[in-house]
């Protein structure tokens, strides 16, 4: 069976006048259909550059991208990128902020902005479409931004460190809001973080990439009792703690 | 929502207000008390009016140009050259903004020669000006867009370039290409900085169209202060100047107030 996403020896250095800086060295691994892998790793080992890389918006050294088995230039699927920061512009309402990846592939049809109504309603944020983004909270700050990214009904979802602005009250039930939203539409997600235990609460998965230049030192399954549950029962869950310790002492050597 | 509000509150928005009302009044005395005193030395022979002028002969002076309508003419001349050469300093500072945007190679190649052209004074310009477009109103437009434009191309490119650089990367990830950057982040992200350099440009406007209209001009504000000056009619001189501070305030205002509708 072909994977959804396949990473093949991928590498890539920064340039400036002041040296090469090499940020990803021989990077490998596949994500089947609807598997949420998260990527944690020491700060600056090119986590986001790997997200970059898989998005298309850098090219790399070497190595290659697959998305289905075609190499994502040559590939039409479309891609749902979340950043850390919401990025929700204050001179566009919240349902124009949400329609904006659709009105920048000019697919902003009825169909589509039905969806984008039903979304809204969805997560709760139906009585704000019209407010402004400083209006709402952080939390649903981020919902909107999730529905910027859904809207487009992406094949892949990327996510990179979405929920670190967030305080900690807010991130941990917006991580549990959004990592069930993603698991609910059965979408193929890469999650970047640097916080354990949130890897922990939502991987299937969890990579993890060693100091710069970031190489792959191991591949965890994350595999807990009851398949369904949520991230906050996982962390409850007795085997939280030692895949938690377990990604911890793989990081530290 | 009135009875709601305590005392406290009551009183602190009375003593605001009041505040308010002092200051407004005691600008209004002030200038009365300027005048007054200006009239009033002028009367005593403590100052020359036939050089310092007075309020009366200003009202006067204004009073008989009015009645033969050339005041109003020499005012809209002004004001005409003013918008024009505003609205030119729009288009062309946005424009060249977005070119230097649209190129880090051009921008490089071109800021040394835009910032020289900036700090040049443009006064410098205007002889050579009459020499090569002649004495009309060309040479006044251009003199006036010469003063604000480099100014403004700079400040804006400034101003694209400071824009946060995950919003550019937040659109190529929703697949946007250069042209939604600019359209979808750049132009409405800079709508705040555009305006505060409209209120910088269109003073600057104003001062280049008078340094124009002293070398190149038979009508306008900026030619009556000069021709009144030749002749020794200090009266005209000093009304002009009093009207171009209105002119300018009416302007600055109207700027104000687009800010104010476009503020989120």
């Amino acid at each position: 069976m072909i994977p959804k996403l396949e990473v093949r020896g991928l590498s890539y250095s920064y340039h400036t006048m002041d040296g090469e800086t090499q940020a990803l060295s021989d990077i490998s691994f596949s994500v089947a259909a609807g598997e949420f892998i998260a990527v944690v790793g020491p700060s600056g080992c090119g986590k986001s550059t790997l997200l970059s890389l898989i998005s298309g918006l850098l090219q790399p050294d070497e190595g290659s991208v697959l998305i289905d088995g075609i190499p994502i230039n040559d590939n039409p699927c479309t891609i749902g990128y979340m950043l850390q920061k919401d990025h929700l512009f204050e001179w566009r309402s919240i349902l124009g902020n949400a329609s904006l990846g659709l009105e920048i592939q000019h697919r902003l049809d009825e169909r589509h902005l039905r969806m984008v109504h039903d979304l809204m309603e969805t997560y709760g944020l139906k009585h704000f479409e019209k407010s402004r983004p400083s209006e709402l909270s952080g939390g649903m700050r981020q919902r909107a931004a999730l529905i910027r990214t859904l809207a487009l009904e992406p094949d892949l979802l990327l996510l990179d460190e979405p929920f670190s602005a967030l305080d900690y009250q807010t991130r941990l039930s917006v991580c549990d809001d959004i990592s069930t939203i993603i698991r609910d539409s059965k979408k193929t997600a890469v999650l970047i973080t640097h916080d354990l235990s949130e890897a922990v609460s939502v991987a299937d998965r969890i990579i993890i990439l060693s100091r710069r230049p970031g190489r792959i030192k191991k591949i965890l399954p994350v595999i807990f009792q009851e398949d369904s549950a949520g991230p906050l029962a996982r962390r409850n869950d007795p085997a939280f703690t030692s895949y938690f310790n377990e990604v911890w002492s793989v990081l530290q050597n | 929502m009135k009875s709601q509000e305590t005392l406290a509150q009551q009183e602190f928005v009375r003593l605001q207000q009041r505040r308010y009302r002092t200051v407004l009044i005691c600008r209004i005395l002030l200038l009365f008390f300027l005048l007054a005193l200006w009239e009033i030395s002028a009367r005593l022979e403590l100052i020359d009016d036939f050089i310092f002028s007075s309020p009366t002969r200003i009202a006067l002076c204004f009073a008989e140009m009015l009645q033969d309508g050339s005041i109003i003419r020499h005012t809209a001349v002004t004001l005409a050259e003013t918008l024009i050469s505003f609205c030119l300093v729009i288009v062309l500072g946005l424009s060249g903004a977005v070119l230097l945007w649209s190129s880090k190679t051009i921008s490089e190649i071109l800021e040394p020669y835009l910032v020289m052209l900036n700090s040049l004074p443009k006064s410098a310009l205007a002889p050579i000006l009459i020499v090569w477009l002649g004495n009309n109103i060309k040479t006044i437009i251009v003199a006036a867009v010469s003063v604000a434009v480099f100014g403004s191309v700079l400040t804006l490119h400034n101003g694209f370039s400071s824009v946060d650089p995950d919003q550019i990367k937040l659109i190529r990830s929703l697949g946007g290409t250069r042209r939604d950057i600019l359209t979808k982040v750049l132009l409405p992200g800079s709508i705040p900085l555009i305006i505060s350099n409209m209120k910088v440009n269109i003073g600057l406007c104003l001062v280049g169209v008078i340094i124009g209209e002293f070398l190149a001009a038979n009508q306008g504000l900026g030619y009556l202060i000069i021709y009144g000056s030749q002749v020794f009619k200090m009266d005209m001189v000093v009304m002009s100047i009093v009207i171009l501070c209105v002119v300018s305030a009416v302007l600055y205002q109207g700027i104000a107030y687009l800010e104010k509708r476009t503020a989120l």
